[in-house]
């Protein structure tokens, strides 16, 4: 089964209200992606992004498609977890720390089937489930409330204690924006974690070079980037972040890893697919207007 | 002269019962667990404890992930470091989702003594209080303190419990009943109300039997439920005495004498004192000398009451 009919199956599956244990076998017995489905379902994520924050006429693409890959890694290939049943409590738990970057988890739990993929063209909009930054008390799947970068790593921490401390097996998967390691706390929560030795949790780096100023080593450098996080303890996994084979490699990989907690900097590209986004940090936080979205979607087709 | 005793030991022994009593009851410190108690629920619960190392903002956090996970979480340091060191991480991590967590501060107000400024938590009510759904309790001993800390386990949603560093004179026996929300009324009258919280519950108590000789009949209300306040119990007292002082060991701005003036104000207008720290921060000292040098003993409330009395018209 191809990705992306697969996820035609699943949002059938959760319209037709399946079993969840289908659903999660539907999930585990999922084949490789070939290059080829990666891009078509990749493409699709991007579509959504550009088209929900487009219509919003405000939002943040470009650290949003810049961690397409590492979600679709995750949600169709890594996570365990039910997406008509969110708060199953053996789920394993992705949380969004760089919490600007809501359009590409929106898209990708929409893709699942947590909402319906109509939904999205509510994004920012009144009353919508689909806040401007996530908002956990309100939109199915979203497990913190982020936007004040900085938190997830902490918060995820905390996950990870509980599911020790319970005895239960989920694994705890937490998206940081490379920009967003400009926060002390996140140094506090990289302590923090290979203290206690949370080999249940795994902490992606969406390194995609650039924050609103501009190139991180222009606003605020961060290298030797690697050196910091081994530095601190932690099992430290560089791939290509587009590259759907090498991120499943390290998230299998990271499984494997014991007394330690595992970050996977995923090198990206700042407003990855649409080209007068790329590298561009005047897209960190605008939205395309009607004749960008439509070169933009073109381009994606 | 009743029994003095530590607010803090209260809440260390009470986290120990918890603890044996739900296994999900969970206890964070930021490298002060032996001057928050907590070091007490650490030697018997070890697994349970986690020491966060001098980093308030990663607590917070991590708290707020152990209650999204079915945890209880008590989170404890100095009060002038949570909310203060931790402001947005209180914000974002438990206010907004209304998270499990039951934040136990430590020496409040600037009954901390000699340690000065930079220990002195005047703000935190302030802050805490300006957070949508946080319950916020202010013991005024530690048998309040002991059945606080049991209702903020009992009840699901974010708690702010304030304590101080130095023992208090019990106010209450053992028979009393902590009621969450509801002020307790430690002396009848109707001439003035005194409103008091924490250390200034046991001044506002002698004020009031000092006045009594003088002739001036006053009530006293502990408001040791700061949020959601008893709003009943102060339009009452507005109705009823006309006058109304408030204590606390806290700014003026944001705390106790805010809170009630909100509804006074709103409901039954009446001329109000407050006994508190005015705009400015304190120094080193010994914890007496601050509170008499900041306004904030006993005589002070009295002449509250009497400035109030003459407003009101007699």
């Amino acid at each position: 089964m191809s990705l992306s009919e697969m996820g035609n199956s699943l949002s059938k599956a959760s319209a037709e209200n399946v079993s969840a244990e289908v659903f999660s076998s539907a999930i585990a017995e999922a084949k490789p992606l070939s290059v080829k489905e990666m891009k078509a379902i990749a493409k699709r994520l991007r579509r959504h992004i550009i088209s929900m924050i487009g219509r919003a006429g405000s939002g943040h693409p470009g650290g949003s498609l810049s961690a397409v890959e590492i979600v679709i890694a995750l949600y169709f290939r890594v996570l365990r977890h039910k997406p008509q049943d969110p708060g199953w409590s053996d789920r394993d738990r992705f949380i969004l720390s760089k919490g600007h970057a809501a359009p590409v988890l929106y898209a990708v739990l929409a893709e699942c089937g947590y909402f319906p993929v109509d939904e999205l063209t509510t994004l920012r909009r009144l009353d919508t489930r689909l806040q401007g930054h996530t908002d956990c008390t309100v939109t199915p799947g979203v497990e913190m409330s982020a936007g004040a970068l900085g938190q997830g790593l902490s918060f995820a921490i905390g996950v990870a204690l509980a599911s020790r401390l319970n005895s239960q097996k989920y694994r705890v998967y937490v998206l940081l924006g490379d920009g967003e390691c400009n926060e002390g706390q996140v140094w506090e929560g990289a302590m923090a974690a290979a203290h206690f030795k949370l080999d249940n949790l795994v902490a992606i780096v969406d390194n995609n070079g650039q924050q609103i100023d501009g190139w991180n080593r222009e606003v605020m450098n961060l290298d030797p980037f690697n050196k910091k996080w081994q530095s601190f303890g932690w099992h430290v996994i560089e791939v290509d972040g587009h590259d759907l084979t090498q991120l499943t490699q390290a998230f299998d990989q990271a499984k494997l890893v014991e007394g330690q907690p595992v970050v996977i900097i995923a090198h990206t590209i700042k407003g990855k697919g649409v080209s007068f986004m790329e590298n561009n940090p005047d897209f960190h936080g605008k939205a395309p207007n009607a004749e960008q979205v439509e070169i933009a979607l073109k381009e994606l087709e | 002269m009743p029994q003095e005793v530590s607010l803090r030991e209260a809440y260390g022994q009470t986290l120990i019962e918890l603890g044996k009593e739900n296994p999900d009851i969970v206890v964070l410190d930021a490298d002060l667990s032996r001057s928050t108690m907590t070091c007490f629920f650490a030697r018997e619960f070890p697994e349970r404890f986690f020491d966060c190392g001098i980093a308030e903002q990663n607590m917070a956090s991590i708290a707020a992930g152990l209650a999204a996970s079915g945890k209880i979480p008590f989170a404890s340091t100095f009060a002038v470091f949570v909310p203060g060191r931790c402001f947005d991480q209180i914000r974002m991590s438990i206010a907004q989702p209304g998270r499990n967590v039951k934040l136990v501060a430590s020496h409040g107000g600037i009954s901390v003594g000699e340690d000065g400024t930079s220990h002195h938590s005047i703000e935190d009510l302030s802050l805490i209080g300006s957070l949508p759904g946080f319950t916020v309790i202010v013991p005024a001993d530690a048998i309040e303190t002991a059945q606080a800390v049991r209702a903020a386990a009992a009840s699901y949603g974010p708690f702010y419990i304030r304590l101080c560093r130095p023992k208090l004179p019990l106010v209450y026996n053992q028979d009393y009943r902590f009621n969450l929300g509801r002020a307790v009324t430690m002396r009848p009258g109707e001439r003035v109300t005194i409103i008091a919280i924490g250390i200034m519950v046991a001044a506002a108590t002698e004020a009031a039997d000092n006045l009594k000789r003088e002739g001036v009949d006053c009530r006293v209300l502990n408001m040791s439920t700061l949020k959601p306040v008893d709003e009943a119990a102060i339009i009452k007292a507005a109705t009823e005495t006309g006058a109304i002082v408030t204590a606390e060991e806290h700014l003026e701005h944001g705390g106790l004498g805010s809170i009630v003036a909100r509804v006074v104000a709103r409901h039954h207008p009446v001329p109000m004192e407050m006994v508190a720290i005015k705009d400015t921060y304190a120094k080193s000292g010994k914890p007496a000398e601050l509170l008499q040098r900041y306004g904030l003993t006993a005589k002070d409330i009295e002449q509250a009451v009497r400035g109030v009395i003459k407003r009101k018209g007699g």
